[in-house]
């Protein structure tokens, strides 16, 4: 076979090539569409940017475009997902292969397209096309929810006992977890759509977070806050059942977390749903009543998790101190790494939410809206870049780190990214503690965190992908191997 | 092995407890930092005509009209202004000093119960909180004076209670958020009538003062962003920072940038008031004319200050 078609081949047709194409995509974007903000803006980096590379920004557009750079950027890690879990969880064959080629076509139509649009001149047919690449996206999840159908008896977990959890009758309720969270991301989307073609056509594109104290919401208006909510919480519900399925969740823990999972999944969305019917003014108690259950099944998975490198990290010590513990539990950063971050997430993001929602009213009911959207865009953004992190680390697995190379990857993201994402949480709620007179020398140091460990981290990331770049080049490269390998980790039930 | 591995964590969690402290060490920053001083020959008495009419109002550029013609102030209300402005009202009682604070009697707002909504009854509501280090008036021997230097910068550090309380002691008023946007945006005219900045499609750093606009009173790397004298970006050099004549269509300086604008507006079913302008303080996006801030009434900042409507 030509050498070219082999390395395209791999990239776009095994598992692990579509991951890594998914990712240097994702990765490019996210270096270059980060220097139009923030304080690359600031030192004079947008204006060049701008310049070179011929960009068209008017600023009655800057929502609009911030919208679908959210969206290409989704897509992408939404098609890393897919790819995982079509590599972890038994489906047909075909299934396996419609899905990947569809999120594929969908998430890089939706990114080259809508980007070219966006920011390079309103020309309509790219429009077109990115609806169309989201519209393959959203028909690639209906095949996926097909495909990870648990009532079909071929995935049934058979034989006396099992360590997964499951009904009598044998129904894998993990599969059931990944089904429910498929199902309800596709009906979720919907809620963006709809709310996305009126808007859309009438091109009054807004953010969220701007529309946040408005007292009457209209029902697509809420329709489009919920639907961001809900994309956003689903995956990392996502990312959560992989990161199980990658460490072999499994035993008493799992039989707890599983069915609390599919309850959480099941009453998340339909309290968000409720956002656009007469239940609205009780929407986020139910919300809050589905969060519940689905953070305390992470909760079980990081407990599991944890326990598991210990009894790994100190087999054959008779008695092992708590020093040696905590040396076996961090041996391996990625792993280690994986559940931390699900930890952490509860300091950055559910925590903040709670102190905000506890004092309520001397926060919110008095500062200005700008305080209250750092503090909205902020903590979400930090969801976000945690389940990037989690990604990078299963993904720094899957391609096979070992040694010290591991242990560089695997530290460097955990100390970078949690210096950024503290930093970003100190940003939030520094009006708590010091005045907007008085500030500057504690923004600059914040920022500074914030901007080394993302810029840092990025640059780990451009490491990990020029090292794959220079090896699609070589004749026998990893590459090759990892071509072959359909599955990821799928373990027999 | 393992000892190697051992390191790179040692390394690793060495470098973020470092950084840790070092951000414990920063202390706050100097409020009290010297000030340049600049003449920007601005008339602060002076007041724009806007005459009844369209105008394109909002991001989505909605044709709107005004149905009557009004005055705004060319500037923002300035300390020296205020100053004596608070000289006569504790004269005349319209305000009073209770606990190192200014207060006035605002009659209330009718209360409908919204989510969210926080009660204002009749009674008195902070105007000035004169023990906040961001404040630049100086109260000694029955008067109020300002500390030299900031006397043609914007009044802030005023909640919108104490704005209001201003204009009203004049028989003037706070602008309404709409009159406020065609004071920014100018009359459907045809000509740039869809301008997202006062002066025009375009943003640089000497049109306004914005986070990090470079002028010569911020300080990044200590103090931060201060306020410029009213009037400043009118197309002056300064030293060695040159100016580009930034006015709104009507005339109008510092409606983008410099300190947030205190609206008149009393919306149902919220406390909040709104601002609008965008402040020193924030990115060049916030300048956009159609961008609202909102916060209650009783807030203020180093970054919010007002102007009249008549």
């Amino acid at each position: 076979m030509h050498p070219i078609r082999q390395r395209l081949q791999f990239l776009f047709s095994s598992t692990k090539g579509l991951i890594l194409m998914a990712m240097a995509m994702v990765a490019v974007v996210t270096a270059l569409f980060g220097m139009l903000s923030g304080p690359m803006a600031e030192w004079g980096v947008r204006d060049v940017v701008v310049r070179l590379l011929g960009m068209k920004l008017v600023q009655a557009e800057r929502e609009g475009r911030i919208i679908i750079l959210y969206h290409s950027i989704a897509m992408a890690i939404i098609a890393i997902e897919s790819y995982m879990i079509t590599g972890l969880v038994k489906m047909r064959p075909i299934h396996r292969v419609v899905v990947n080629t569809g999120v594929t076509a969908g998430y890089l139509t939706t990114m080259i397209f809508g980007l070219l649009f966006a920011y390079w001149g309103r020309l309509w047919p790219f429009h077109g096309l990115f609806i169309a690449g989201l519209t393959v996206m959203f028909s690639s999840g209906v095949v996926l929810t097909v495909a990870l159908w648990p009532w079909n008896k071929e995935f049934y977990i058979k034989g006396p006992k099992s360590e997964y959890a499951r009904t009598r009758s044998g129904l894998d309720l993990e599969r059931a977890a990944f089904f429910a969270m498929a199902a309800t991301t596709v009906v979720s989307s919907t809620f963006g759509a709809v709310a996305g073609a009126y808007f859309g056509n009438g091109f009054e594109a807004f953010l969220a977070e701007n529309i946040i104290r408005s007292p009457e919401k209209t029902t697509l208006e809420y329709s489009v806050i919920g639907h961001l909510h809900i994309m956003l919480a689903l995956i990392a519900i996502a990312v959560t059942l992989i990161i199980g399925r990658w460490l072999d969740f499994k035993g008493l823990y799992q039989k707890i977390a599983m069915p609390l999972m599919i309850l959480g999944v099941v009453v998340l969305n339909l309290g968000v749903w409720g956002v656009v019917t007469p239940l609205e003014p009780i929407a986020h108690m139910i919300i809050y009543m589905g969060a519940t259950p689905a953070m305390l099944a992470a909760l079980m998975l990081v407990i599991f998790g944890f326990d598991k490198l210990i009894r790994e990290g100190v087999r054959g010590i008779d008695r092992p101190t708590f020093g040696q513990k905590i040396s076996a539990l961090t041996r391996d950063p990625l792993r280690f790494g994986s559940l931390w971050q699900m930890v952490f997430m509860n300091f950055t993001v559910s925590g903040i939410g709670i102190l905000m929602a506890v004092r309520l009213d001397e926060i919110f009911r008095v500062w200005p809206a700008r305080e209250e959207r750092i503090e909205l865009t902020g903590h979400w953004h930090v969801l976000s870049a945690i389940i990037a992190t989690i990604i990078l680390f299963y993904y720094g697995d899957l391609t096979g780190l070992k040694g010290r190379l591991r242990q560089w990857y695997g530290w460097l993201i955990i100390v970078l990214s949690d210096a950024a994402f503290a930093s970003v949480t100190f940003f939030e709620m520094k009006r708590l503690f010091i005045s907007e007179a008085q500030q500057q020398p504690l923004v600059n140091w914040l920022m500074a965190g914030i901007d080394f460990g993302l810029g840092s981290l990025l640059v780990v990331l451009a490491a990990l992908m020029v090292w794959r770049l220079t090896d699609l080049f070589k004749k026998k490269g990893l590459w090759t191997r990892e071509a072959a390998e359909e599955n990821l980790y799928q373990v027999a039930k | 092995m393992t000892r190697k591995f051992a390191s790179i964590r040692r390394l690793l969690f060495t470098t973020l407890v470092m950084a840790a402290l070092g951000m414990c060490a920063c202390g706050p920053a100097d409020v009290g930092a010297p000030v340049p001083v600049y003449d920007t020959g601005a008339d602060t008495t002076e007041w724009a005509s806007i005459p009844a009419g369209e105008f394109l109002e909002g991001q989505h550029e909605t044709a709107v009209s005004i149905d009557h013609d009004y005055e705004m102030m060319v500037f923002l209300v300035t300390y020296e202004q205020y100053a004596a402005y608070l000289n006569d009202a504790l004269a005349t009682g319209t305000v009073r000093l209770v606990d190192n604070t200014i207060v006035g009697h605002y009659p209330g707002d009718e209360f409908r119960g919204a989510r969210h909504e926080v009660r204002i009854d009749p009674g008195d509501y902070l105007h000035v909180a004169l023990n906040d280090p961001a404040l630049r008036l100086e109260f000694r021997e029955h008067a109020f004076t300002v500390t030299p230097g900031w006397e043609v910068h914007p009044m802030t550090m005023v909640t919108w209670f104490g704005a209001g309380a201003y204009c009203d002691q004049y028989d003037w008023r706070l602008p309404t958020e709409l009159e406020w946007e065609k004071a920014a945006r100018g009359p459907l005219d045809g000509r740039e009538s869809n301008r997202p900045f006062p002066w025009g499609s375009e943003i640089a750093r000497n049109n306004a003062n914005y986070y990090a606009s470079r002028d010569p009173f911020e300080s990044m790397s200590s103090y931060g962003s201060r306020t410029t004298p009213v009037g400043f970006y009118n197309g002056k050099i300064y030293g060695a920072f040159a100016t580009i004549d930034s006015h709104s269509p009507y005339g109008l300086y510092d409606m983008a940038g410099n300190v947030w604008q205190w609206t008149g507006d009393v919306h149902p079913f919220e406390h909040y008031r709104y601002l609008r302008g965008g402040s020193k303080d924030t990115y060049d996006m916030d300048l956009r004319i159609w961008v609202r801030n909102s916060a209650a009434p009783t807030y203020a900042s180093p970054g919010v200050g007002f102007r009249c409507a008549r």
